[in-house]
C-alpha cells in the first residue's frame, strides 16, 4: 500500500485494519481501494467539488469502525420509515437477518446481505460490485471499496415486477465512541424489470458518527426504477454519500432524495444515460437549520441520443445553515437529441442562512436542448401579503407557502405512506424552526 | 362604515396620498376615478393594510374602529376584501384549497364551525356558477398561469365567497372584455344589500354603466378633487381629466 498521507494519521488504524479475504478479486479490488484512499486523502476546500465542504471535522476525527449492535424490534418499530412491507435492515454497517422482512418476494429476486451476495452470488456480483463507484479521483469512494464487507444487494431478474416497495434502513446504533459505518449498496435491477426502492439512513442511539454510503444502481434496458434516498441521520453526524446510476437504452429512473438530518452532509448523485432512449428524473429536497451543512452535488452524463433528464432540487434553510448546490451536466459528442432540463431554488427563511450554487453544463453535442434556472430567496412578500388579505395570518401564510414549495418534491413520492412519513417529518421539523425563529 | 380622515400616506420617501377625506355609509357604492398614478390604488392598498406604505397623517375608521391599528389579516376577517389590480400568482398552492382556508379563517372568527368537504364543494360551485368560472380553475394554482381576465374573476369569486362588508375593487375591469365585465358587475352587484359597502377604482366609466354608483370621487394628485353623482363619470368620460388637474372648471360645469 502507498505511503499514508500526513494528514490521514488519524486514520491508519483504520486502514491498517481494513477486512481482508473472501475471494480474489474482492481482495484485490479492496486494495486498490486503500491504495487510492491513501494516495488521495480527504478532499480540501482548495477542490473544486469541495469548495464550500470543509470535510475536515471528519479527517480530524479518530472514527473507528462500528461493532456489531444489538437492535430490538420495538427500537426499529420507532424509525418514522419502517414501516413497509419489505424492509431490508442493516445496522452498523452490517446485514440484519432478524430485523429484515424479505419473506414474499417475487421468485428470483435477491435481497439481503451484500457481503453474502460478494462470495454467494459469484455469476452475477463481480460484474458489478465496484463498476460504476469509480475511485480514481474520489477519496470517499476509495475508502467505501477498501473498507466495505457488508451491506445491502437487491437484484431483480429481467423482467420482474416489484409491486411493493423495498426498503433498506442503514442504521446506526452508536456507542459512546465516534464510530463509522460503510453504507454499502448494490442494485442490479434486470432489463423491463419494475422496482422501487427506498433508502433510509437514521441512528438509534449515537452522537458523533460518520456513514460514508455508496450506492451502486443498474438499470437495465427498459426497467423502471424509482430510487428515494431519505437521509435522516442525527443531528451530530457526518454523512457522505454517493449514488451512481447506470441506465440502460429505455430505462426511466428517477431518483428521489431528501436530505433532513446530519451536522455535515453531501449528498452526490452520478447519473449516466448510457442507452438510447433512457430517461433520468432526478427530485431533491433538503431542510437544514442550526449551524448545519447540507451539499448535494449532481451529474447526469448524456452518453448517448434522444435521452430527456429532469432534475429539481429545492432546499428550505434556517437558522445559520449553510447548503451548497452543484448540478453538472455533460452531454458527449454522440448524444444528440438530448433534452435537459434543471431547476435549483432555495428558500432562505433567516438573514444568516446561505447557499453557494452553480449549474455546469458541458455540451459537445450540438443538437441539444439544455435549460437551467436558479431562484434564492426569502418568502415572496406579496403572496403573504395576498394572503393574509384574504384573512390568513401571518403565520398561516407563511405556512402555506412553505409547505406549497416542498409540496412540489413531496407530491413525486410514489409511496404513500413514505410520503405521510416524509411530510410529518419535514413539517414538525419546520414547525420547530419557525416557532425557534418566532420567539427571538 | 367607512370614514377617512385628512389621510396622508408616503412609500419610499415618496408622499403619495395628500390629505383624503372620504366617507361611506352602509348601503352605498363608492367609485373612485382619475389618471393614472394619482393614488387610486395606494388608497385601496392602505385601507387593506399593505405593509409597504407608511401613514403620516389621518385617520381611518372602519365601523367605528380604528383600522389603521389592523394587521391586514384582521382587516379582512373584520369584513374588508380588496380585490387586487394584479391579482398575486402563487405557485403551489391549489385555488380551492387556499379560498377554503380563506372562507374558514373568516368563519372562525365569526364564532362558526368549518365548512364540511360536501358543504364547502357545494357553495364554490354555486358562487363559481354566478362567475362563471370553470372547475379546472379552482384545481389550478392560485391564479398562476391565469389570463388576465381569469384573474379578475377569481378576485370576484373570493369576494362572492367571503361576503366582505366593505369591497374594494382596484381597477377590476381593466383588461375585461365586455361579457366578462358583465359577470364580474353581475358578481358584485349579487352582492349588493343595505349592509355593506363597495368602492370600485376604475379609469373608465365603462364599469360604472353596470355598478351604477351612488357618488363618484375623482382623485388627482393624491387628493380628491372632485365629488359628485353617478353623472360626473360621464362627465369625465366626455372631458378626460385634464381640467381637473390644471385645477380649473371646464365651461359649462
Ligand atoms: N410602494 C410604492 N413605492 C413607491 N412609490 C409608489 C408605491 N406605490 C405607488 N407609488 C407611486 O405612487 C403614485 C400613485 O400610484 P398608484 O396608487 O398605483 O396610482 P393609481 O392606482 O392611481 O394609478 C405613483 O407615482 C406610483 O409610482
Ligand atoms: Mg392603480
Amino acid at each position: 500500500m502507498a505511503q499514508v498521507a500526513e494528514k490521514l494519521q488519524p486514520w491508519r488504524t483504520v486502514l491498517e485494519t481494513r477486512p481482508q479475504g473472501g475471494p480474489r478479486w474482492l481482495q484485490d479490488l479492496r486494495d486498490r481501494g486503500a491504495s487510492r484512499f491513501a494516495a488521495l486523502g480527504f478532499p480540501t476546500v482548495r477542490d473544486e467539488d469541495w469548495r464550500f465542504t470543509s470535510v475536515a471535522p471528519i479527517a480530524s476525527t479518530e472514527f473507528r469502525t462500528a461493532p456489531p449492535a444489538i437492535v430490538t424490534v420495538q427500537e426499529l418499530a420507532a424509525v418514522p420509515y419502517a414501516t413497509l412491507d419489505f424492509r431490508l435492515v442493516v445496522i452498523n454497517g452490517r446485514f440484519s437477518a432478524e430485523l429484515s422482512q424479505l419473506i414474499g418476494l417475487p421468485t428470483g429476486v435477491r435481497a439481503g446481505s451484500l457481503g453474502a451476495a460478494l462470495t454467494e452470488h459469484a455469476d452475477v456480483v463481480p460484474r458489478y460490485f465496484g463498476q460504476l463507484a469509480d475511485f480514481n479521483a474520489r477519496s470517499f469512494v476509495a475508502m467505501s471499496t477498501a473498507m466495505t464487507t457488508d451491506g445491502a444487494y437487491v437484484y431483480i431478474p429481467d423482467g420482474v415486477v416489484l409491486e411493493q416497495p423495498l426498503e433498506i434502513l442503514y442504521l446506526t446504533a452508536g456507542g459512546n465512541a465516534a464510530e463509522m459505518s460503510q453504507a454499502r449498496t448494490l442494485i442490479v435491477a434486470g432489463d423491463r424489470s419494475q422496482s422501487r426502492i427506498i433508502e433510509t439512513y437514521a441512528a438509534l442511539r449515537g452522537g458523533v458518527y460518520f456513514t460514508n454510503g455508496v450506492t451502486e444502481v443498474f438499470a437495465g434496458e427498459g426497467s423502471i426504477l424509482d430510487h428515494y434516498k431519505v437521509q435522516q441521520e442525527g443531528l451530530e453526524s457526518y454523512h457522505v454519500a454517493s449514488i451512481f446510476v447506470n441506465a440502460q437504452r429505455s430505462a426511466t429512473f428517477s431518483s428521489h432524495s431528501f436530505s433532513l438530518g446530519g451536522k455535515l452532509v453531501r449528498n452526490d448523485v452520478n447519473a449516466t444515460l448510457d442507452g438510447e432512449g433512457a430517461e433520468v428524473t432526478l427530485n431533491g429536497l433538503y431542510l437544514a437549520d442550526g449551524d448545519r451543512l447540507v451539499d448535494n452535488h449532481t451529474e447526469i452524463d448524456h452518453a448517448r441520443a434522444h435521452c430527456p433528464s429532469h432534475e429539481v432540487y429545492k432546499g428550505i434553510l434556517g437558522g445559520k445553515a449553510r447548503a451548497v448546490f452543484n448540478g453538472k451536466i455533460i452531454v458527449r459528442q454522440d448524444a444528440q437529441k438530448t433534452n435537459a432540463k434543471q431547476t435549483n431554488r432555495a428558500l432562505l427563511l433567516s438573514d444568516d442562512a446561505s447557499i453557494n450554487t452553480k449549474p455546469q453544463l458541458e455540451i459537445f453535442a450540438d443538437d441539444v436542448k439544455c435549460t437551467h434556472g436558479a431562484a434564492i430567496g426569502q418568502l415572496d412578500e406579496d403572496a403573504i401579503f395576498y394572503l393574509r388579505a384574504r384573512g390568513l395570518t401571518y403565520f398561516e401564510a407563511r405556512d402555506m407557502l412553505i409547505h406549497a414549495f416542498a409540496g412540489e418534491i413531496l407530491d413525486r413520492v410514489q409511496v404513500e405512506p413514505l410520503k405521510r412519513a416524509l411530510e410529518a417529518e419535514l413539517y414538525a421539523q419546520l414547525a420547530k424552526d419557525l416557532a425557534e425563529m418566532d420567539a427571538v | 362604515m367607512l370614514d377617512i380622515k385628512n389621510l396622508q400616506v408616503r412609500a419610499e420617501d415618496k408622499q403619495i396620498l395628500n390629505g383624503i377625506d372620504l366617507h361611506v355609509n352602509a348601503g352605498e357604492v363608492h367609485a373612485i376615478m382619475g389618471p393614472n398614478g394619482s393614488g387610486k390604488s395606494t388608497l385601496a392598498r392602505v385601507i387593506a393594510g399593505h405593509p409597504e406604505y407608511q401613514v403620516v397623517d389621518g385617520q381611518v375608521q372602519f365601523e367605528g374602529r380604528d383600522l389603521l391599528e389592523m394587521d391586514p389579516d384582521e382587516r379582512a376577517r373584520q369584513g374588508v376584501f380588496m380585490a387586487f389590480q394584479y391579482p398575486v400568482e402563487i405557485a403551489g398552492v391549489q385555488n380551492q384549497y387556499f379560498l377554503k382556508a380563506a372562507l374558514n379563517a373568516k368563519r372562525k372568527h365569526l364564532g362558526q364551525p368549518e365548512l364540511d368537504a360536501m358543504e364547502f364543494l357545494q357553495l364554490i360551485k354555486e358562487k363559481a356558477r354566478l362567475l362563471d368560472i370553470d372547475q379546472a380553475m379552482l384545481s389550478r394554482a392560485v391564479n398562476e398561469g391565469f389570463s388576465g381576465g381569469e384573474k379578475k374573476r377569481n378576485e370576484i369569486f373570493q369576494m362572492a365567497l367571503l361576503e366582505p362588508k366593505l369591497a374594494l375593487l382596484d381597477e377590476t375591469d381593466s383588461g375585461l372584455d365586455i361579457d366578462a365585465l358583465k359577470v364580474v358587475a353581475n358578481g358584485v352587484n349579487s352582492l349588493r344589500s343595505p349592509a355593506r359597502a363597495t368602492i370600485v377604482v376604475t379609469h373608465y366609466q365603462r364599469l360604472l354603466d353596470y355598478i351604477i354608483p351612488d357618488f363618484v370621487h375623482v382623485l388627482s394628485a393624491g387628493r380628491i378633487v372632485k365629488s359628485g353623482g353617478k353623472e360626473l363619470a360621464f362627465e369625465l368620460e366626455k372631458k378626460g381629466y385634464g381640467w381637473l388637474e390644471t385645477g380649473a372648471e371646464p365651461v359649462g360645469a
